[in-house]
């Protein structure tokens, strides 16, 4: 049992997969507020985009790290959000600041589901992950 | 009425609209659309920085909080400062209380606001000092006393900006500095013979609110013409009552009574009547009594006759009311105001457009020419009378509400069968109605049918709602709403009334279709939820008896409007503010629009819509931004320059936006001089985003109407745009780019104008591009409108320029709503899922619309949510929350009742193709935007088909083979191929993208019937008109000539045809057109006489040119922009673009009519 790269890898994605989870429960309920007219959506908005790309920045960071330690599975599962995100933010609306969330069309019915089932999918996404950078850490430490 | 048992009345209502407002236990997101303001922009406070909250004292803070406590009153203030009331500024005391009122205030106002009532502990304790006070000063004060019965003019909301104490002061300030002006006043007033101290002693609170209102008013009046700042300005009540009061002099003796028929046109109980009438009574006196109410007085009377349907009550409160002792009913401001008028119960239905002299009574006969076709059932009005009306009617019978829904459930044979008359389009050609395709009726009882709304109002896509999304989607058709809101009407029922009854839980207002359990409790046709009926609704105006609330107004018209309370705001309800952002490089000289903006607007500076509060303002730019100073008594207007484009600031506060009243010599004086000041410019610089900051900052204190007029590409600072557009790429069948925005810089400052309510127009008047996808934001999200005048030239393009000038005048003239919201609720179980139009979205079910204009229009898509198996009836409610230019807080509330079917054929039988196919566009448009052109293109003819094989599936025991597709909805197919060869979607024919784009701009914001004319024009044959079924209005004959297809096949050599495409029309002469024609309607010799430009008829008296102008004046009527026209002749250049609305013939790029039936035909098979 040593601690290797991977394993130090896989506790450093435990803990920022910690953090995606909040952001995404985050997502959850500010869409829900919008939804539920709580909320003004550019007040939300303002709110919402500044965290779009620390989560994309913070996935694609240790996505990085398993390239590094060469964790090709665990890359493999993370590809398609990588890739997901990255369609998602040059498909965004005309903007000048970073983010994703339009003001203007954001009450739309159709995105505001989307962004709502986004948001849950991440979740899951997540927590999955979670667990399994938590096996794959354990895995790690073990057979090593 | 005794006057002291009035005014106890009046102070015990007062008092319990404070304690208890209306909704006001409610909590504050449902407490009506504005309460959801707060949460809207709290850090910049939606009306203003929190100065201003401290600055102005609250509305409810007098009657809530201990009036004799100054301490205490502006403790309460504070902790309301959230709450809407307490936005209601009174102005700033300090000015008038230690300057006299003729000093102009030091500049930084907001520091003012903020130490201002703390300052004042002297003036602070209102109900103790007005208490107590008052009545000692005996003249004086007298004459405040009819006034303070006045103040709640506005209902509940009346002591509103008047309570703060420095209004209050204003007023002893006045009485002391201007004895003379009050002892005019008291005499007029009978009612100054009010034993004051009991009524002070009942209700000191509002005795305090109520004084103070007068006294804010009379001074309000008095020192206007001094320089205020903004809000000494915009201190709405003095003003906005002047203008309705007419000559001071004749009006104040009509005192409270006969007040109520101004404020109220009679719809509620005497009580609060009066408050209107009386407050511009005492306002009036007081006005006129000083220099400026003189000014005041004498200019009301044109705002009087500006707003159309306030007219209408206004001026029937001004002869009527002061002459009746009696509360002014309902009954009379129907007599009064509109002569020929209905039944309160028709008013709804009537609604005819604006100019309409000719009503349709003459209607029924064309109807009866046509095919008993549903679509063809005349609308609701009961001007068509019984004859043309029965054969649909009959078989109704007449249902309770309760059971209004077995008409739909139960279906009507004759109708429905007929509306679902398969109609096999490949071998039926000939599917034009012989007239224009009126609005479907929803398939209710007669008596829900009677008070429904308009279709020109309210719109559904399905007439019969269906019960599930299941079904919906089973029929394949867009479900959605088509709203007109702040139309133009003739006729509106006005209501005053201390509560406005709405559902405890969802907030809606009571309606024509909500169920009387009985007396005293109605239950709310959109939650079900069981509401009590208040006191006061138990008395009916209208047949002054009590207990019959189900006769009230409210409950007998779908379109009602309330002049709403304090409750309703946010702050004082602000003045009209207008201001005029010009572009003046050089390259608008070389258009020459600007001498004739001057010239309009000088033409028309008189019925811009206002009152005494109006102010205006002018801001011209090229690579710099120039400013106007027109403060009063300069000689002449002193122009400033700012050439920091980079950081732009405004080089004066508070004399750039000036009061068009004081100011209006200056007004004048510029707008002659600035054609000439720039006629020589060479900067050939457009600082347009500058010039738009510039004037965010000039109009964000208090919100306004900014119009923007702008030549080219903007080119330098924030904002600053490429051109995008590849000539090239004109004509391409592949695609579309640059549909959408380039920056968002435009969307996000129309956002931050949204907030503090300014609307901007754009007038765009270019012959290059000037990317108006990226510039039209500036509009679309701060509800503005925009116009486009392609290729403008003043010598060049007089087509353009007659155009230019007639918009110009509608659009000066016409009714403005100021910082309104939209809120439109419909039955549990539905829901909103898409808006389209020009506004911001707030939330789910609300609109922000910084202002509100009576030509723009709205689409609502809708889902279905829930099942509606446990209701029979649909209902949505849109309630537009506005400020009239006259400085009211009105709410114009509009109810649709549609039945809700469980069959998919009453769904198919229900649908109305002229609005599904509107819906449909919208949604293409914005399809278009956010994917692809191709895209949005296919998912429009997706739909013509998807509904095609719909029906198909749906009937199984269909014989025929070929494109099947139900009567009502024979024209979806070919309306559909029009709106692919519309500008805004065709692909393949040469098509600037700025054209496109304001194409699609005009589809999101225009009216129905507007939009059906540019979709598909009607078209008629002019040279051989006959007088059957004409119709006979006044003393013209208006023939109806028969609609004809848009194809070339109609089109004969020897003819001439008139094609209206709604803001265009097209006179076609074939080169054999008989003689007779040519001389009798165009005054030519001959065929080849008749001049390539004729954009006009002469007018001549010859039977058939009469007949060809009554026609075309007829067809003009309703529109509210007027329509220009070009005679074509056959052999011109203009005839490309009179052919390319022949949308049924192939052109290069589209497929025929016949074509398209084949190609859907197929991909049905599919």
């Amino acid at each position: 049992m040593a601690f290797t790269f991977a394993a130090f890898c896989y506790m450093l994605a435990l803990l920022l997969t910690a953090a995606l989870i909040f952001f995404a429960i985050w997502h959850i309920i500010a869409f829900d507020e919008l939804k539920t007219d709580y909320k003004n959506p550019i007040d939300q908005c303002n709110t919402l985009n500044p965290l779009v790309l620390p989560e994309y920045l913070i996935h694609f960071f240790f996505c990085v790290m398993f390239l590094c330690a060469a964790e090709w599975l665990t890359l493999f599962l993370n590809l398609p959000l990588l890739a997901y995100h990255v369609w998602r933010y040059t498909s965004r609306p005309v903007m000048s600041c970073p983010g994703l969330y339009d003001p203007t069309t954001i009450m739309n019915a159709d995105i505001l589901a989307y962004c709502q089932k986004e948001g849950w999918c991440k979740l899951a996404f997540y927590l999955l992950s979670f667990f399994y950078y938590l096996y794959g850490m354990i895995y790690v430490l073990v057979s090593s | 009425m005794s006057a002291p048992g009035r005014t106890n009345l009046r102070g015990s209502v007062g008092y319990s609209q404070n304690s208890t407002p209306n909704g006001g236990a409610a909590p504050p997101c449902q407490n009506g659309p504005l309460q959801t303001y707060p949460p809207m922009y709290p850090p910049t406070g939606y009306y203003g920085a929190p100065p201003h909250h401290q600055g102005y004292p609250g509305v409810s803070a007098p009657g809530k909080a201990p009036v004799t406590n100054s301490a205490n009153y502006y403790q309460s203030n504070q902790q309301h400062h959230v709450a809407p009331s307490s936005y209601s500024a009174g102005p700033p005391p300090q000015p008038y209380a230690t300057v006299p009122s003729s000093a102009p205030p030091p500049p930084p106002p907001h520091a003012q606001y903020s130490q201002q009532p703390f300052q004042q502990p002297p003036y602070a304790p209102p109900g103790s000092y007005y208490a107590q006070q008052p009545y000692q000063v005996s003249p004086a004060q007298l004459h405040q006393q009819p006034g303070l019965v006045a103040a709640p003019a506005s209902g509940p909301g009346a002591p509103i900006y008047p309570s703060a104490p420095g209004s209050g002061h204003y007023g002893t300030t006045r009485t002391t500095t201007a004895p003379e002006a009050t002892q005019m006043g008291a005499p007029l007033h009978h009612y100054s013979a009010a034993p004051p101290p009991p009524t002070a002693a009942l209700h000191p609170g509002y005795e305090a609110a109520a004084q103070m209102t007068v006294n804010g008013k009379g001074c309000a009046a008095g020192v206007q013409n001094s320089s205020h700042q903004h809000y000494d300005q915009s201190h709405p009540a003095p003003r906005s009552y002047n203008s309705y009061s007419g000559g001071g002099a004749d009006r104040p003796a009509s005192g409270t009574l006969s007040a109520s028929a101004h404020s109220s046109p009679g719809r509620h109980q005497g009580t609060p009547f009066g408050f209107a009438a009386d407050s511009g009574a005492s306002s009036a006196s007081a006005a006129a009594s000083g220099p400026a109410g003189a000014l005041t007085s004498s200019s009301s009377d044109d705002d009087d006759e500006d707003e159309d349907e306030e007219a209408g009550g206004d001026s029937s409160s001004s002869s009527t009311g002061s002459a009746s002792p009696v509360p002014n009913n309902y009954d009379s401001l129907e007599g009064g105001s509109y002569p020929d008028s209905m039944p309160p119960s028709n008013d709804m239905t009537n609604q005819a457009q604006p100019y309409s002299n000719y009503g349709y009574q003459g209607m029924p006969p064309a109807y009866q020419q046509g095919p008993a076709q549903p679509t063809d059932a005349p609308p609701s009005q009961n001007l068509y009378g019984p004859s043309g009306y029965q054969p649909y009617s009959q078989p109704f019978p007449s249902l309770s509400q309760l059971s209004a829904a077995l008409g739909g459930l139960s279906g009507v044979p004759e109708l429905e069968v007929e509306a679902l008359r398969p109609v096999n389009l490949l071998q039926e050609r000939n599917l034009l109605p012989p007239r224009p395709l009126e609005a479907p009726e929803p398939d209710i009882s007669s008596d829900l049918k009677k008070v429904n709304c308009s279709p020109q109002t309210f719109r559904c896509t399905l007439t019969s709602m269906p019960q599930t999304q299941a079904l919906l989607n089973k029929a394949r058709l867009p479900l959605g709403l088509l709203l007109h809101p702040f139309r133009d009407l003739q006729q509106l029922p006005v209501i005053t009334s201390n509560t406005i009854v709405r559902c405890r839980s969802c907030r809606t207002y009571i309606n024509p279709f909500v169920t009387f359990l009985d007396q005293r409790r109605w239950k709310c046709n959109l939650c079900y939820r069981v509401n009590d009926v208040p006191d006061e609704f138990m008395y009916n105006p209208v047949t002054r008896s009590y207990g019959e609330p189900h006769k009230r107004p409210e409950v007998q018209n779908s379109t009602v409007e309330f002049i709403a309370s304090s409750d309703y705001m946010l702050r004082p309800p602000q003045p009209a503010v207008y201001l005029f952002v010009l572009d003046v490089s050089h390259n608008a000289v070389e258009a020459g629009y600007l001498k004739r903006f001057c010239d309009s607007l000088l033409e028309n500076l008189d019925k811009i819509p206002g009152d005494t509060r109006t102010r205006v303002g002018f801001l011209t730019f090229d690579s710099t931004v120039h400013f106007y100073n027109l403060t009063e008594g300069l000689s002449q207007p002193q122009m400033l320059v700012v050439s920091d484009i980079d950081d732009v600031f405004i080089p004066s506060h508070d004399s750039l936006m000036v009061n068009l009243k004081e100011s209006r010599e200056l007004v004048k004086e510029l707008l002659t001089s600035l054609p000439a000041m720039f006629s020589q410019s060479r900067e050939t610089h457009s600082a347009l985003g500058p010039a738009l900051q510039a004037a965010f900052k000039l109009m964000s204190p208090t919100g306004g109407r900014v119009s923007v007029f702008q030549t080219q590409l903007p080119t330098l600072g924030a904002g600053k745009l490429q051109s995008r557009e590849d000539p090239n790429q004109r004509s391409s069948a592949k695609g579309v780019q640059h549909l959408g925005p380039a920056t968002d810089f435009y969307k996000k400052l129309a956002l931050d104008c949204s907030g503090q309510q300014i609307g901007v127009d754009l007038f765009l008047l270019s012959s290059q591009y000037a990317d108006l996808a990226s510039l039209a934001c500036i509009a679309k999200y701060s509800a503005g409108s925009v116009f486009y005048y392609p290729s403008f030239h003043h010598v060049h393009n007089p087509a353009q320029m007659e155009k230019f000038r007639r918009d110009l005048e509608r659009y000066l003239t016409r009714k403005i709503g100021f910082e309104a919201v939209m809120r439109i609720r419909c039955t549990k179980g539905l829901s909103i899922h898409t808006f389209h139009g020009n506004f911001f979205v707030r939330s789910t079910d609300l609109l922000s619309l910084a202002n509100v204009n009576p030509d723009s229009a709205f689409a609502v898509q809708m889902s279905i949510d829930d099942s509606l198996a446990d209701s029979s009836l649909a209902c949505f409610q849109a309630a537009l929350l506005y400020t009239s230019s006259k400085g009211k807080r009105r709410i114009r509330v509009h109810t649709l009742c549609l039945p809700v079917v469980s069959q998919l054929s009453d769904v198919f039988a229900g649908a109305d193709v002229q609005a599904i196919t509107c819906l449909l566009a919208n949604m293409a448009i914005d399809r278009s935007i956010s994917c692809s052109l191709s895209d949005a293109r296919d998912a429009v003819v997706n739909a013509a088909v998807d509904f095609a094989s719909a029906y198909r599936s749906s009937v199984s025991n269909l014989q025929q083979s070929g494109l099947v597709v139900p009567a009502v909805m024979r024209l979806f197919p070919l309306y559909v191929l029009a709106l692919l060869k519309q500008k805004a979607l065709r692909t393949g024919t040469s098509t600037r993208l700025d054209e496109r784009v304001f194409a699609m701009c005009e589809f999101k914001t225009q009216p129905l019937p507007q939009l059906m004319r540019m979709l598909h024009p009607d078209l008629y044959r002019l040279d051989n008109m006959s007088d059957q079924g004409a119709l006979h209005l006044n003393d013209a004959v208006v023939p109806q000539p028969r609609l004809l297809h848009l194809s070339a096949e109609t089109l004969s050599r020897d003819g001439a045809f008139l094609m209206d495409c709604g803001s265009v029309f097209y006179l076609w002469i074939g080169k054999g057109c008989g003689e007779t024609f040519i001389r009798d309607v165009l005054g030519c010799p001959s065929y080849a006489s008749v001049p390539s430009n004729m954009s006009h008829i002469p007018e001549l008296q010859t039977p058939l040119s009469e007949r060809v102008r009554a026609f075309l004046d007829w067809l003009q009527d309703n529109r509210a922009f007027s329509s220009t026209f070009h005679v074509v002749k056959d052999d011109s250049s203009a005839k490309a673009a009179f052919l390319q609305h022949l949308v049924e013939d192939r052109t290069e790029s589209a497929s025929s009519y016949h074509d398209f039936l084949q190609h859907v035909h197929q991909q049905m098979s599919k």
